[in-house]
């Protein structure tokens, strides 16, 4: 049983981590800053009924998503696109693992932080549709376990996986557009299509490039 | 660079191939696997390099993505708005239901 006194000091550190997911559920700040001043004074009512020692940044986050799937999404007057195109697996890494083995002397992260800004990380987040951008937010920038994950969104852990790898791979893929939009790589068998650092023998495997792009 | 793409066939480091490791790629990396697995699948890591280049930059990648995404600021305006209606409601100076402001389009 948790006292609501002691709400303030142990709920407020998790205002930036949960604002940012707010952001990057709603997509719209003023929805956001709502979403998670919602999501407080619920947390504060119920913080008696919260169970001590159990994962607190968990249950404010299922407040969080329960508040969003409930207030946010019913807004919508058309429901989004809920299916993703196959992407293959490791799709990035199969167009610019090359590129950044071909850096010598710096890490792949150094590499990989020079690539994407954070607005194109958030983008293509955002891009994602609401049921696979939900689990790769909680898994790949909350680091929430699949586990926790079927618990914050109600669905079973074979769900959660399934959505993640697909959520995930339909993550590289809006990456990779970045990446060819800012002249990193060249598109693969493009008119140009034989630079320097083109991975020219990695296999084309053109499964949802943007040619099929609606 | 031909490595890259050879490397899903004919080898065989411990007791995962290169295409077991491959498909369990994000249960490792989310820490999801059982300790047996996971040691399997480290050590197929150390004997193949081709498999932990792609292990490795999946791993750099999630990093990338995660710490793009945490450098929101929380608007001060927000942070003093919840602490002022937190303290109304423990003060009992509002109704139960008192978070019209939250949700202003709310049936």
């Amino acid at each position: 049983m948790a006292d609501q006194a002691t709400f303030a000091e142990q709920a407020m550190e998790y205002m930036p981590a949960l604002y940012s997911a707010a952001l990057r559920m709603t997509r719209n700040p003023a929805d956001a800053e709502d979403l998670v001043q919602e999501t407080y004074l619920k947390a504060y009512r119920g913080f008696g009924g919260f169970q001590e020692g159990t994962n607190l940044k968990a249950w404010l986050y299922r407040i969080l998503t329960n508040t969003f799937i409930n207030s946010y999404r019913s807004k919508k007057r058309r429901p989004e696109q809920t299916e993703l195109d196959e992407v293959e697996d490791l799709y990035l890494y199969r167009r610019l693992g090359g590129l950044e083995a071909a850096q010598a002397g710096r890490s792949a992260e150094d590499e990989l932080m020079d690539w994407f800004t954070d607005a194109e990380v958030k983008d293509a987040i955002e891009s994602l549709p609401e049921n696979f951008r939900l689990p790769v937010l909680l898994a790949d920038v909350e680091g929430f376990s699949y586990k926790e994950i079927a618990e914050i969104l109600d669905i079973p852990i074979g769900t959660v996986m399934s959505r993640l790898h697909r959520g995930r791979k339909a993550l590289q893929k809006q990456l990779y557009e970045y990446a060819l939009r800012r002249g990193l790589t060249d598109r693969p068998s493009g008119p140009d299509g034989a630079g320097a650092e083109e991975p020219v023998d990695r296999q084309p495997a053109r499964t949802g490039t943007t040619a099929t792009d609606d | 660079m031909g490595e890259h793409d050879d490397h899903h066939h004919g080898h065989d480091h411990g007791s995962y191939d290169c295409e077991a490791a491959l498909a369990e790629i994000y249960t490792y990396l989310d820490g999801e696997l059982t300790e047996e697995k996971r040691v399997l699948i480290a050590s197929h890591l150390e004997g193949c390099n081709p498999c932990f280049e792609a292990f490795d930059f999946e791993a750099e990648l999630r990093m990338v993505v995660s710490r793009r995404c945490r450098n929101e600021q929380v608007p001060d305006a927000l942070r003093i708005r919840i602490a002022e209606r937190l303290t109304l409601i423990a003060l009992g100076e509002e109704a139960e239901d008192g978070d019209e402001g939250a949700s202003p389009d709310r049936a």
